[in-house]
């Protein structure tokens, strides 16, 4: 397992993102990734923070688990990389 | 597993700059009037946005500097081709409004109820020191004796951020222990470590597992990994690792895109 | 209603209506660096470039491709995010030799990535000298973290089409959404109409 990058966040950094679109705190919730089974926290999931979007990625597999874009104000949310998100 | 889910409006609101404080040549703290701000726990940030004549707006992230009960402060750091930072380390006077929103974070929190008296290893790279620093100051106001070992990795002495009150807290033998590692300039005499932080830093510094030690990391995503990966290796489950990763201070919010 | 802050303003200001630069952008120095995932690191040895979807499928090794003729070509690049760098280096390969090799009649291409990255285009868009895929930049081999070993180049639309790690492009009789496609980004791209997203 490879070391992040720099440039590379986590799932600490898009919080407020997170209770705007969920209507809860997220960051302790725990994700497991639908391509490798990979039980974790969101706050310690490695997120590319562009601004172009926000992609969430599988610590281990690099597995897209989340994507969440903002067009003209509303935010474009896409779970379909987890197997469940609790 | 630890998945409260708290029902919470998390709303913009107006605050206005009570005090400013340079901490050093490129960092300053600012302390927020925040009227109807609920309160916080050591660890979280807020997102502040700016919105300028034309309608411009800019959003950034940063760790709540104050302890939970004083005044809901701020510690930016200027980066010189930034867009936010600039301003509110060189522009910003006492009186300005900016909106704030928060607080946020239910993972990156130091409380003890819920945290438990294990021994406190806190790791900062740079301007991660800042979430550390509330955890510190919230421990002295809660009158705790959890003992702590602070590991802060800074390119030189004239860029620790809060130098005074941490050299006070070294001093003071109330159980925190500073141990500063000056990666790039060392002044005269210095006899402490000089390097990144490495396995056998970690391992000087870490308290040993045996007391259920909990660790709070947080810096640029390197330095995190680094630490955290280190701290596993020396046996520390990752469930008791807590990583926050900083990018260039203030890390843009999701849409950096204006809103004209 | 948002306060505004006194004295803040925009970094960047926008670049002059002067016809080189496309509405809503600045012209920046930097090279700014925008990902969605991790960079690749694939072996020169591993690395194929393919056109699948045509006649039969056509695939050309990393010697390959480095012996087919390539362009040097100068060009303004223009991101969806605002920023706009003039007169860029690139060193390359057409799309018009790349797919001068391939018998096919679908009119879409989906171009496929390492790291999973894809962005669908017009075949039209990378015909008549339009597009590259392009392993050096401003002289030297193109970096890792700007899409090296190769990446699409496609500067007459937003940068997000210009694919980096590219391996390949599937021919499409549709024209599926890629990836920012998919979450709203605009199917097309032409930076001078500001199309960004959907419905733009």
């Amino acid at each position: 397992m490879e070391a992040l990058e720099d440039g590379v966040l986590d799932g600490n950094a898009i919080g407020g993102m997170l209770i705007e679109v969920f209507g809860a705190e997220m960051t302790t919730a725990v994700g497991i990734c639908g391509v490798c089974g990979t039980r974790g926290q969101v706050a310690e999931m490695p997120v590319y923070q562009g601004r172009m979007g926000s992609v969430v990625r599988c610590r281990v597999c690099d597995n897209v688990l989340m994507v969440f874009v903002e067009v003209r104000g509303i935010t474009c949310v896409d779970l379909s990389g987890l197997a469940s998100l609790s | 597993m630890e998945g409260t889910a708290v029902r919470r409006r998390l709303t913009w609101q107006t605050a206005t700059v009570g005090a400013v404080i340079d901490e050093t040549s490129k960092v300053r703290t600012l302390s927020l009037d925040v009227p109807d701000w609920g309160g916080h726990q050591a660890g979280q940030h807020l997102d502040i946005a700016l919105t300028a004549e034309d309608g411009y707006r800019a959003e950034r992230s940063y760790s709540i500097a104050s302890a939970p009960g004083e005044p809901v402060a701020i510690t930016v750091e200027r980066l010189d081709d930034g867009e936010v930072s600039p301003y509110l380390t060189q522009d910003v006077q006492i009186g300005d409004e900016i909106e704030v929103r928060g607080p946020i974070g239910g993972y990156f929190i130091w409380d003890p109820p819920v945290s438990g008296d294990g021994p406190l290893l806190l790791a900062a790279g740079g301007s991660g020191v800042v979430p550390l620093r509330a955890i510190l100051r919230h421990r002295d106001l809660v009158g705790s004796s959890v003992p702590v070992h602070l590991l802060y990795s800074v390119r030189s002495q004239a860029e620790v951020i809060y130098r005074s009150e941490l050299d006070h807290l070294n001093q003071e033998a109330d159980g925190v222990n500073v141990i500063y590692t000056l990666t790039r300039q060392q002044p005269p005499g210095w006899t402490g470590y000089a390097r990144r932080v490495d396995q056998q830093m970690m391992a000087e510094v870490a308290w040993p597992v045996a007391p259920g030690p909990l660790a709070y990391v947080c810096g640029p995503t390197n330095f995190v990994e680094a630490v955290a990966s280190d701290l596993v290796a020396l046996g520390y489950p990752p469930q008791r690792v807590k990583t926050e990763r900083f990018g260039a201070t203030g890390t843009p919010l999701l849409s950096g895109l204006e809103v004209v | 209603m948002s306060p505004i802050s006194r004295g803040f303003h925009r970094r960047h200001e926008e670049a002059e209506p002067a016809g080189r630069v496309p509405p809503g952008q600045y012209v920046t120095h930097d090279f700014p660096v925008l990902s969605a995932g991790p960079t690749p690191h694939t072996r020169l040895t591993d690395w194929t470039f393919s056109i699948e979807g045509g006649q039969s499928p056509v695939s050309w090794t990393w010697q390959e491709f480095q012996s087919l003729p390539t362009e040097t070509v100068t060009v303004d690049i223009h991101c969806v995010t605002r920023w706009s760098k003039l007169d860029t280096s690139w060193k390359g390969v057409s799309l018009d030799m790349l797919l001068g090799a391939v018998s096919y009649t679908a009119p879409y291409v989906l171009a496929f990535c390492d790291g999973g990255y894809t962005t669908n285009l017009p075949v039209a868009d990378l015909l008549g000298g339009k597009a590259w895929v392009a392993y050096s930049y401003d002289g030297s081999a193109l970096p890792a973290e700007h899409g090296g070993p190769a990446r699409l180049l496609v500067p007459h639309l937003y940068f997000w089409k210009s694919a980096k790690w590219v391996r390949g492009l599937r021919l499409r009789d549709t024209n599926a959404p890629g990836f920012w496609e998919t979450y709203g980004y605009h199917m097309y791209g032409d930076p001078w109409k500001e199309q960004r997203y959907a419905g733009d």
